[in-house]
């Protein structure tokens, strides 16, 4: 037995990299002349102390748990898809059509149909990368990267050219109809006496990531296909040998990750702009690559995970509110925890394999 | 579940009343950032210019996410900053959803458009582009020799090409003879920050004949300006006065006083008159910038020639077309 307790690797090194990201970016902090203590009360008060700041703090998380399940499903069958940004920009394309163009009778039933829309509309955008992977060894990282900037393009010009409303300045589309509005936490938990969650973005999307979890649970861990998908990640050769086709694991798998990607844009797109703008998932399908990295592509690991970057984002929008730290800083704090989590994972996880099998001789 | 209610509950009626002694003004630029040589710099130093002279202080907050033009909006409004001023046409779909929210508050959209009649508390800051673009179109035509005077446009948007409507406008009405070519840099906000780009327009107009080039592309003309310079021809620069850039080769801006309206809507405070506000040559809210860095340029004959041009236009005898009022151009094909 050369390894250490599950949970030292589940629980002990992503907590150990979060805190020296933390005290690396408490010396940054500190020597812009502002004091870390403060600027940390400031994104615990701001995020964490009030409805409308869990509000946001959801909301942000309800992206990256899309983005980072899109990630783990490659990882499970040992594929990097980069391209979780351009396939949610393509997935809102799909909700934008469908909220513009359907007239819907309530949130629920266009809620389905968008669902489905952005799935698609994601999941299509990875089958190119997927093909080329499957069928010509293209590797699926740079293909992914590249579809990223096809996807930008593509959406630049139907928004600019076809679903801009004539003599709009921005470029983005019409709002979409109040049929198609998603409900709020606010719309959901609020009382005339107790206004929580006021004007924050979290949606009804939130629950369908949480429940996306789950059914990424069932699927990776209690289906033959789930099998399948593990199965080809841990070793291609004898997943060949069990009869278990390559082509058909890297479509499928390349498929529900760009789905799932593409689902992000529910949340940004119908719940909280309620409009697609150009700019609509900002970083959100490579944050996903920290998520699950982090949660160590497992559903609970990258719900926790995207909770932690829910935090950072909905922290750093208090700290550029009320300290002068600028917000070059807060990006630089937040690549801070991608790089301990992601980047320099060994960094952690070796020493510390190393103190504990130290123990066990010991013992 | 009750219990987090409760605590939850708590924590905002703590925040609400923590915040609610102030009564500062609060800016909120748009995503370009504080720092971009032109518009939201402009913002910034009329901040800086109330600070300056009434001794008060400001909050200000450069955005990040486009989820945060809310957030910020209600975060200032919530904490008692009045009034919250926005630069830039993307803050006003959120000012109309926030507003309402907070009728005490008032808010002031620069460039943005909100209705008066839907949103009493929201002050509407729109400047007209084309009076002023007229004015450089005059002297850019008075100053060319080649009879091809050049404009060069950020990201291709109505706003931009009423500059550039107002602009052909004043060059033909001066010189009908004249050719004015006109090129957007890109279609995605990405065009009001490439100077590379601007270089390359502007080297290509400058083969074929131009002159004098007008740049209204935020960070992207600071390119136009260069090559313009390097070729020995005359720019024209936008918003802030950037004469200073290469004295001697710029032979006037656009002045556009983001930086008044900054200053006069955070002087006036909580009791703010709301509204639309249309600033033009009659309010000083644009115009063109006349310098020692260009004073060798300006003739008195160009002079006299744009400040009677300014004089007509404000006493109504000459019309600009304004290009935003029925999306076309009758001096210029987009």
């Amino acid at each position: 037995m050369d390894k250490m307790p599950a949970w030292a690797d589940a629980v002990l090194v992503p907590l150990i990299s979060i805190l020296l990201a933390a005290l690396l970016s408490a010396l940054v902090i500190l020597a812009i002349g502002e004091s870390p203590l403060d600027a940390l009360t400031l994104m615990i008060e701001g995020a964490l102390m009030r409805s409308s700041g869990w509000g946001y703090t959801l909301y942000y998380t309800t992206n990256f748990i899309f983005t980072g399940l899109c990630v783990a499903v490659a990882f499970h069958a040992r594929m990097f898809n980069i391209g979780g940004e351009g396939q949610a920009m393509i997935g809102g394309l799909g909700v934008a059509l469908v909220c513009l163009f359907i007239p819907f009778p309530h949130w629920s039933v266009a809620l389905l149909v968008a669902t489905l829309a952005a799935a698609v509309f994601g999941a299509l955008w990875a089958l190119i990368p997927a093909y080329l992977q499957a069928k010509r060894g293209s590797h699926i990282v740079i293909t992914t990267i590249m579809f990223n900037f096809i996807a930008a393009a593509v959406l630049n010009y139907v928004l600019v050219n076809l679903l801009r409303p004539t003599g709009a300045m921005d470029p983005a589309t019409a709002t979409f109809p109040a049929a198609t509005h998603l409900p709020t936490f606010q719309d959901m938990f609020a009382t005339p006496d107790n206004p929580l969650f006021r004007g924050a973005p979290a949606n009804v999307t939130f629950f369908l990531a949480v429940l996306a979890c789950v059914a990424f649970w069932l699927v990776m861990w209690r289906t033959r296909l789930g099998y399948e998908i593990r199965a080809f990640g841990h070793s291609e050769s004898a997943a060949k040998y069990a009869g278990i086709s390559p082509v058909r694991i890297t479509v499928v798998a390349m498929l529900m990750s760009g789905g799932l990607a593409g689902m992000m844009a529910l949340n940004t797109t119908m719940g909280e702009a309620e409009r697609l703008v150009l700019n609509a998932t900002e970083g959100a399908g490579f944050i996903g690559i920290a998520v699950a990295l982090m949660g160590r592509s497992h559903p609970v690991g990258i719900f926790l995970a995207a909770l932690l970057f829910g935090f950072l984002y909905q922290g750093g929008a208090e700290l550029a509110l009320w300290t002068s730290i600028p917000r070059e800083l807060i990006t630089v704090i937040q690549a801070l925890v991608i790089l301990f989590t992601g980047a320099l994972d060994n960094m952690v996880r070796m020493p510390l394999e190393r103190v504990f099998l130290a123990l066990r001789k010991g013992a | 579940m009750t219990l987090m209610t409760k605590f939850l509950g708590t924590g905002a009626a703590l925040a609400l009343t923590a915040g609610a002694a102030l009564a500062d003004p609060a800016l909120i630029y748009d995503l370009g950032g504080k720092f971009d040589k032109s518009f939201n710099e402009a913002a910034f130093m009329g901040a800086e210019e109330y600070a300056a002279e009434t001794g008060g202080s400001y909050k200000d907050i450069e955005l990040q996410s486009e989820a945060q033009r809310e957030q910020a909006l209600r975060r200032f409004a919530e904490a008692g900053f009045n009034p919250v001023v926005t630069t830039g046409f993307s803050m006003s779909s959120p000012i109309s959803s926030v507003a309402a929210d907070y009728p005490d508050t008032k808010f002031v959209t620069i460039d943005g458009y909100v209705d008066p009649s839907e949103h009493p508390n929201v002050l509407s800051i729109l400047f007209s582009e084309h009076e002023g673009s007229y004015l450089t179109g005059v002297l850019a035509a008075l100053a060319s020799d080649t009879g091809t005077v050049g404009f060069i446009g950020g990201m291709d948007i109505p706003l931009i090409r009423k500059f550039a409507c107002g602009y052909a406008q004043g060059v033909l009405a001066t010189n009908p003879d004249a050719t004015v070519i006109s090129n957007m840099t890109g279609t995605t906000p990405a065009a009001w920050n490439d100077p590379v780009k601007g270089t390359e327009l502007a080297s290509a107009q400058i083969s074929q004949g131009a002159d004098v080039i007008f740049a209204a592309a935020g960070g992207t003309g600071i390119g136009v300006l260069q090559a313009a310079a390097d070729a020995d021809i005359l720019s024209v620069g936008v918003d802030s006065n950037q004469n200073h850039l290469h004295p001697g080769k710029v032979l006037t801006s656009m002045l556009k006083r983001v930086d008044v309206a900054v200053r006069e809507s955070m002087a006036q405070g909580a009791d703010l008159e709301t509204g639309v506000m249309m600033l033009g040559l009659a309010e000083n809210g644009v115009g063109y910038a006349l310098d020692d860095n260009n004073a060798d340029l300006i003739t008195a004959e160009m002079k006299s020639a744009v400040d009677a041009a300014r004089e007509q236009i404000i006493a109504g005898e000459v019309t600009v077309h304004d290009y935003s009022s029925d999306d076309s151009c009758p001096a210029l094909s987009f």
